[in-house]
């Protein structure tokens, strides 16, 4: 038998270590084939936690949909699996059209890993609807005719919070800092950003790329102070959120705290009394929606916990999916994009209709800034946020946040 | 101003690494005595701090941090007794093996119990905010943190060098065959070496858990960083993790200070570093049975 130094060991350990990154099984539902569609969301990594609620929500939709009798009178073969980091995702991606025969793709949250199966399904020529990742770039330059965007896009978040912190007199002429997770979402989310800033003459005075792995937050914050700002804007993701607001509400510093993403599963996992502040949401579950309602309480009655938006995502995307498969009595490609394409309207549990925008793709839709309820008024745990009035306002054209075309340079090849 | 600015980061690094030594020291202690790379450690520190998160519920945070680490500890026992014991004389892939699987398996049984969702917790209302001492800015949460840590540390320094427990196991690491040979089995002091060393670990979950976020894979986070300090510090020396520690706490500061996009990939490229100009780190000792 070969035998090892320890110490040599100790070192193979170490690296040994970081390899435990590797996904958790996956959760195949292998039935004789119908509808097979390839699921991928993160279910560990910095994005796991709120990746565990989107699974539940795609179950949920796939279990009624099999229950009232499949689409086009097919069960549905759902194949959910953890896309670990954007290199695996591809590779499963890949694998899930060649091998498995899936006939569409869809989820994630990752911006990068959302990038990558984009490519492969444009290689494959086969859908894919992106449902958390909110890039601008993913409906922008790196647009193609076989994606499909869901979430709001960075650039509606930050009209979303800008808007309600402009009415509270907390932009003209502030100083901010931001602290922007360093990867392709936060860089696009900076950008945004900062064009928000120079537009409505606030200066941006600090500006912090902090890598997706990072658990202590001490050194910015020592930064963020040192720099003095009257704002300060985290452009962080997953796990990044919450581990800032618990450590910001530690170390109590004096600057209001706002932020351009959150996500309510990141929200809850806060701790009492930690977040503060104005940040955006896509949906939330105390919205004054029938559907939305019924929704929450079927989910609730199931799973013990009400949805968070991830969960509503990929339900609702799955519920659009399947109608247009059973309107188009087709799973192929082009029947699909077309189908999508002539705008058609879905309820998604809003007070208005949502449609995906023609030339990128983009699902069209209401978003909601909010700030945090206090302690006293919450009916439970999960019931943390205020929900502002919805973006854009009623009256005003549903696309007047999202990007022009002007501005959105997505030129997709046919 | 600038220095002061860079003091406040140095400090704040001290500190910093007072946590991360709580988890590398029974990491190395468990490696010096037992031979064993203990994968799992990081398991144990996730435990930790959902354990705590439960006590704190019914009994508050004051009990929960002195709880958890208990109820860690003894499991510490059945993972000794049952699991570890098997393996230190074997080949030390079959330990790193079993530690590995360890670790995924207790992580999923966190999935399993308490769900993929990150729990919540909170600080004490009381313990909150910052004091100023002069003109340097500290969490008054992690000043305490600081106080445990200094006391674990002195109380782990007098167990180790003042009593004859602490003369067995350091023999028992130098000389195995020696103490052997003087009649004494090194079993049971392994066992509470283990005891001693998940428990710290959990009291580092229980007291990181208020100001990061509680989820399953929480311990392979830890982990990772915990073997980089023990690496960096060598083997066999008690000051040499708790120098490294420091060390690893200080640099990351400092470069987050100038460069913050290099922060994580500092503690690695000192590791590097120290390894080129002392392979055995700092102030590793040689020790006849590892090399």
């Amino acid at each position: 038998m070969t035998r090892y130094s320890r110490r040599t060991l100790l070192k193979v350990g170490a690296a040994f270590a970081g390899a435990s990154a590797i996904g958790s099984p996956s959760i195949l539902s292998a039935q004789a084939a119908r509808i097979k569609i390839g699921h991928l969301v993160p279910l560990t990594g910095f994005l796991g936690a709120i990746g565990s609620y989107a699974q539940l929500g795609v179950k949920m939709a796939a279990e009624e949909i099999n229950a009232s009798g499949g689409i086009i009178g097919k069960q549905i073969d759902l194949m959910s699996e953890d896309s670990v980091n954007p290199a695996t995702a591809s590779t499963k991606a890949q694998r899930m059209i060649e091998q498995d025969g899936a006939v569409l793709l869809f989820g994630e949250i990752s911006s990068a890993s959302s990038l990558t199966i984009m490519q492969v399904a444009e290689r494959n020529k086969k859908v894919f609807f992106s449902t958390g990742a909110r890039s601008d770039a993913l409906r922008g330059k790196d647009c193609n005719r076989y994606s499909f965007h869901c979430d709001i896009p960075n650039t509606v978040m930050v009209n979303a919070v800008g808007t309600a912190l402009k009415q509270k007199g907390m932009v003209k002429g502030k100083k901010f800092v931001t602290l922007t997770a360093d990867y392709i979402f936060g860089h696009d989310l900076l950008k945004a950003a900062k064009a928000f800033f120079s537009a409505n003459d606030a200066t941006l005075i600090g500006d912090e790329l902090i890598a997706t792995d990072v658990t202590d937050f001490s050194p910015y914050l020592l930064k963020v102070r040192q720099a003095k700002p009257d704002v300060v804007c985290c452009n962080l993701a997953g796990n990044q959120v919450t581990n800032l607001v618990k450590q910001y509400a530690e170390f109590g510093l004096p600057y209001p705290l706002v932020g351009f993403n959150l996500n309510t599963g990141d929200a809850w996992a806060m701790g009492e009394g930690n977040l503060s502040g104005t940040w955006p949401t896509v949906w939330y579950h105390t919205l004054e929606n029938s559907a939305s309602k019924a929704f929450v309480e079927a989910f609730t009655k199931k799973y013990g916990k009400p949805p968070e938006n991830h969960a509503w995502i990929e339900y609702i995307t799955l519920k659009m999916i399947a109608q247009a498969i059973t309107e188009t009595k087709s799973t192929e490609s082009d029947a699909l994009i077309a189908y999508f394409e002539k705008q058609t309207q879905f309820d998604i549990m809003k007070a208005r209709k949502a449609y995906f925008r023609s030339w990128d793709h983009q699902l069209v839709q209401e978003a909601y800034p909010f700030t945090v309820k206090p302690k006293g008024e919450m009916k439970d745990k999960w019931d943390m946020l205020v929900l502002g009035e919805a973006v854009p306002a009623a009256g005003a054209k549903l696309e007047s946040i999202y990007p022009t075309k002007t501005q959105n340079p997505c030129n997709m090849k046919a | 101003m600038q220095f002061g600015f860079l003091l406040e980061q140095v400090v704040n690094g001290l500190v910093l690494g007072g946590y991360y030594l709580l988890i590398a020291l029974g990491l190395s202690l468990i490696f010096s005595v037992g031979g064993i790379v203990n994968l799992a450690h990081g398991a144990f520190y996730a435990l930790g701090a959902y354990i705590s998160v439960e006590i704190t519920k019914y009994l508050g945070f004051g009990s929960a941090v002195v709880l958890s680490p208990i109820a860690v500890a003894l499991f510490g026992i059945l993972f000794e007794r049952f699991i570890l014991r098997r393996f230190y004389d074997a080949d030390p892939i079959l330990s790193l093996l079993v530690t590995f699987g360890l670790a995924m398996v207790t992580e999923q049984a966190i999935r399993i119990i308490w769900g993929a969702p990150p729990l919540s917790a909170a600080i004490p209302q009381a313990l909150r905010g910052s004091v100023f001492l002069g003109d340097f800015l500290f969490s008054r949460y992690r000043l305490l943190i600081l106080a445990v840590v200094a006391a674990v540390l002195v109380g782990v320094w007098l167990l180790l060098h003042k009593t004859s427990f602490g003369r067995v196991v350091r023999a028992g690491i130098q000389r195995p065959d020696m103490v052997a040979a003087l009649g004494i089995r090194l079993q049971p002091y392994m066992t509470a070496i283990v005891m001693l060393g998940v428990g710290m670990a959990a009291l580092g979950g229980a007291f990181f858990a208020p100001i990061t976020i509680v989820h399953p894979a929480m311990g392979a986070e830890i982990i990772t960083v915990a073997f980089v300090v023990v690496v960096i510090g060598g083997l066999g020396s008690f000051w040499g993790v708790v120098l490294a520690a420091m060390l690893v706490g200080v640099v990351r500061g400092i470069t987050i200070h100038f460069a913050p996009a290099a922060g994580e990939a500092s503690i690695y490229v000192l590791m590097f570093l120290v390894l080129l100009v002392r392979p055995r780190g700092l102030l590793g000792e040689r020790i006849e049975k590892f090399e």
